[in-house]
């Protein structure tokens, strides 16, 4: 068999970490790879080095049979590379036209020939069904429609290798179904690609072959036919892991938070959440399922005082927290975790027991008369960072140095720690590996089993079907279906998620 | 993590190293343009050591250029760590220099005890509306603090230098008349002889005792905590429920409050009475003594200390170099420490990286 690409004894360190050590990787040419492990493995930081991004300390580079020396992404175009970032590069404002052309430009007399090169894109998305509308904003665009021009950027610089950064994670079901048969196609014509993901059900439906990192090293290669996702994860995390959530019925109370026909426009004066009804109940947990952008953001925002609803009331406990300030809803009794732990969660330049005050730095036991009871922080910092188990179980550590999973673990430990009656969990284990996630799971379920209310808004189905009792869909700024347990499918979900199904205003009446 | 590091890996002593390493090289640098001029470098160094650091009467000089200086960086750091870029240092400074003479010129026999402490307040009040104004603008209206302070700074010029000229002058001066005999601050020299003939005053100790203030302030209380938030992540600070725009509010005001502290030295302890151009740029050379000093009221009095002897020396080497040498002095000293920040930063972590890797091996 011939290989595309044939990584041999790669090393890359970090300063005091060795992101990839010694990792000899080789993919056939026409396959599909997929690259696991849980984050900080050193999945991105391996490909990203094939991509140019990082000069490796120690190591070969092969492509097709030649070794090559890689030293900046464009070495790597010109290798045939083409690399879709997590967080898509694309230039918001220019038109999709302009973005795949981007520094690849075909002029004519130093002009940009557009015409032409429209021509050849349009030939090119032809071939691959990659369509997308050349000459709108990129802005404007769904994310799954931006990743197809991400992977049209790289076939348009003659990409034979494409390499792909959890491309699912922002897309529904349906999107990436139609991911997976553009990748399938591409396969077909006999192109290169590399998947890396932490999602095994993807692996296991896409790909040809699989290696699994661990800190920085390969644990396993197997053909993807010979194993099983329980195998995959037990390589990934080095111990046997759950992958189902265990929990038990749930023992429902009271409602705790009510919300009625709650509307919210925006300042640009687009109406973005519309007539929204629900409550969830003590001892409950109410996930929310729904594509990023149809009103998840705001509705948090609205619930949690950061922005102020146009009409409707949000009742805690039967207390209106309408035009509460923030300190006053969260007084009230509420609890957030943040969906943006870096915009909002965290300030990173903190360490990581200023962090674990955040919000809760009025209270008394960290405040004396003049200043604030350094004791009593670290003491506080010290007793969480054991019970969440965070590391480096450091209260002094600087929030930016810690993996995401631990940044997160820091949150949810703070906004747990507060003992609220309701807690707003919004994308909780975004970003955040298996054996973190379960951890993270089983506390939010604990808090559940104390009898609080927990309101759950995540992108992750298989996270929204795990973990909750009762599934709300919103879709365009509507609860458009609440499921009244979790027996249903992600199929079935997805077409609620897209609005194929659903009628908005019935179900919010209902 | 209980893996030894090496000391040059602790932020603490990084920080020092760092704008220390960019002095001592811009120093170096300096010397080239000295020998361009026809000057031996050693020489011209001598001399502005000597008579600066050398005689009590050099470092009296030395430290009443310092005290300004002090006050005025404090106010920027402030400010900075608030996330706030305060360029109008020099507009509060110089109303909170005039209200500090306006006030002391109309309380005649007031006893020093509260004469003292009223004239630091007027100080601290002129300066701090001067600053709240833009404080106020940029929490309300979004309005950037960097243009309005700007702005401010002329309106403060125009007004005190009318004021100054026209209304509460000394006929035929541009100066006030002196105020209260009981509103001055005491010079070394009347304690310490060989201060003997330098305006060195105990402003020093009031600029000493604002930096604890904005130490303490920033690092140990809740409002501090507060103010640290807003200005590292706005965001988050909403987040936690803090209110962002009284902070910014506050962080302004407090920082023209430090500024309007420069009256103390020049109109309670040297001249008493204000002048129109006693400061000259003093608020400016405030955001080179706040980056310098990295935002660190203590790095602060370093910086100042700095400064000011370079203030001072460029008046002891005049007749050795043109003056304008001492000015490109000053700005090498401030070139190198903004873009040494990364370059040795990274210099130093490298260098320690390659001597754990072969102590490692």
């Amino acid at each position: 068999m011939k290989y595309a690409i044939e990584l041999v004894g790669i090393t890359k360190r970090f300063a005091r970490t060795v992101a990839n050590d010694n990792v000899t990787l080789s993919v056939s040419a026409g396959s599909i790879h997929a690259l696991v492990g849980e984050n900080g493995a050193g999945k991105t930081t391996l490909m990203e080095t094939l991509y140019g991004i990082y000069q490796p300390d120690s190591g070969k580079i092969r492509i097709h049979d030649t070794e090559v020396a890689i030293k900046s992404p464009q070495d790597s175009i010109r290798q045939g590379i083409g690399m879709v970032h997590q967080h898509f590069m694309l230039v918001p404002t220019l038109s999709v036209l302009e973005n795949i052309i981007l520094g690849a430009e075909d002029t004519r007399n130093a002009f940009l020939d557009l015409a032409k090169t429209s021509e050849r894109i349009t030939a090119l998305a032809d071939k691959f069904s990659l369509s997308v509308p050349l000459n709108e904003k990129v802005q404007d665009l769904g994310v799954g429609i931006q990743q197809r021009v991400e992977i049209l950027k790289a076939l348009y610089r003659k990409a034979d290798i494409l390499i792909l950064d959890e491309p699912t994670a922002v897309l529904t079901p349906q999107e990436s179904t139609r991911l997976f048969g553009i990748l399938s196609e591409l396969k077909q014509q006999g192109k290169t690609i590399v998947l890396i993901t932490h999602k095994l059900n993807e692996v296991m439906e896409i790909s040809d072959r699989v290696s699994v990192m661990r800190k920085g090293k390969i644990v396993g290669e197997m053909d993807t036919p010979t194993t099983s996702p329980q195998e995959i994860a037990e390589l990934m995390v080095g111990r046997p892991v759950l992958l189902r959530v265990e929990k038990s019925k749930a023992n429902t109370g009271k409602p705790v938070l009510s919300i009625s026909n709650l509307s919210y426009v925006d300042r640009r004066g687009v109406e973005i959440l519309k007539n929204v009804n629900f409550s969830v109940a003590s001892g409950e947990i109410l996930g929310i399922a729904g594509v990023e952008g149809n009103g998840q953001t705001q509705l948090v925002e609205c619930i949690t005082g950061l922005v102020k609803p146009t009409s409707g009331t949000i009742s805690l406990n039967g207390v209106n927290l309408v035009g509460f300030p923030v300190k006053r809803v969260f007084d009230s009794g509420l609890a957030h975790v943040p969906e943006d732990r870096l915009k909002r969660g965290l300030v990173v330049d903190f360490t990581v027991k200023e962090n674990l005050i955040l919000g809760l730095h009025t209270r008394q036991e960290f405040n004396s008369r003049l200043s604030m009871r350094r004791s009593a922080i670290e003491q506080n910092a010290r007793m969480l960072i054991k019970k969440y188990d965070v590391r480096p179980d450091d209260p002094d550590a600087i929030a930016r140095g810690l993996s995401g999973g631990n940044q997160q673990k820091v949150i949810i430990a703070r906004e747990l720690s507060r003992n609220a009656q309701l807690i707003v969990a919004s994308q909780p284990t975004r970003g955040v590996d298996i054996g973190g996630t379960e951890f993270i799971h089983r506390s939010i379920i604990s808090e559940r089993d104390k009898g609080k209310a927990v309101l759950l808004i995540s992108a992750d189905l298989t996270e929204v079907l795990s973990l909750s009792d009762r599934i709300a869909v919103i879709y365009d700024g509507m609860i458009v279906k609440i499921f009244p347990d979790n027996k249903v499918e992600e199929s079935e979900l997805g077409l609620f998620m897209t609005g194929t199904k659903g009628n908005g205003r019935e179900a919010s009446l209902a | 993590m209980a893996e030894k590091r090496h000391w040059l890996e602790h932020s603490i002593t990084q920080n020092f190293f760092v704008p220390v390493l960019a002095v001592v090289l811009s120093f170096a640098v300096g010397a080239i343009f000295i020998a361009i001029v026809g000057q031996n470098p050693i020489e011209v160094y001598y001399v502005l050591f000597s008579q600066t650091l050398g005689n009590e009467y050099g470092i009296g000089q030395l430290l009443f250029k310092t005290t300004p200086l002090i006050f005025a960086g404090l106010s920027v750091a402030i400010c900075f760590k608030a996330g706030l870029f305060n360029i109008g240092a020099e507009g509060q400074l110089q109303i909170g220099a005039f209200a500090t003479a306006l006030v002391g010129m109309y309380t005649f026999g007031v006893p020093a005890f509260i004469e003292i402490p009223l004239l630091v307040l007027a100080g601290i009040v002129g300066g701090g509306i001067w600053g709240f104004i833009p404080g106020y603008l940029k929490a309300k209206t979004g309005a950037h603090e960097v243009i309005n302070t700007i702005m401010l700074n002329f309106v403060a010029l125009a007004l005190v230098s009318y004021f100054a000229t026209n209304i509460y002058n000394v006929p035929a001066t541009v100066h006030t008349p002196s105020i209260a005999p009981t509103g001055r601050i005491p010079r070394f020299d009347v304690f310490f002889s060989g201060f003997e003939g330098s305006p060195v005053n105990f402003s020093i100790l009031i600029a000493i005792v604002a930096a604890i203030f904005v130490w303490y302030y920033i690092d140990r209380t809740r409002p501090g905590y507060e103010l640290r938030v807003v200005g590292l992540n706005a965001k988050a600070a909403e987040f936690g429920g803090i209110n962002v725009a009284r902070n910014l509010i506050l962080s302004m005001t407090i920082g023209g409050a430090l500024a309007g502290l420069v009256g103390t030295n020049y109109v309670m302890g040297y001249k008493y009475y204000f002048e129109e151009g006693f400061s000259t740029g003093t608020g400016f050379m405030g955001i080179a003594v706040a980056l310098l000093g990295n935002n660190n009221p203590f790095g602060v009095i370093l910086a100042a200390l700095l400064f000011g002897m370079l203030e001072y020396g460029g008046l002891v080497i005049n007749t050795m170099v043109p003056k304008e040498l001492v000015s490109i002095l000053q700005a090498i000293v401030i070139i190198f420490v903004i873009s040494s920040n990364k370059i040795f930063r990274k210099t130093l972590v490298n260098y320690m990286k390659t001597r754990t890797l072969s102590v490692n091996q």
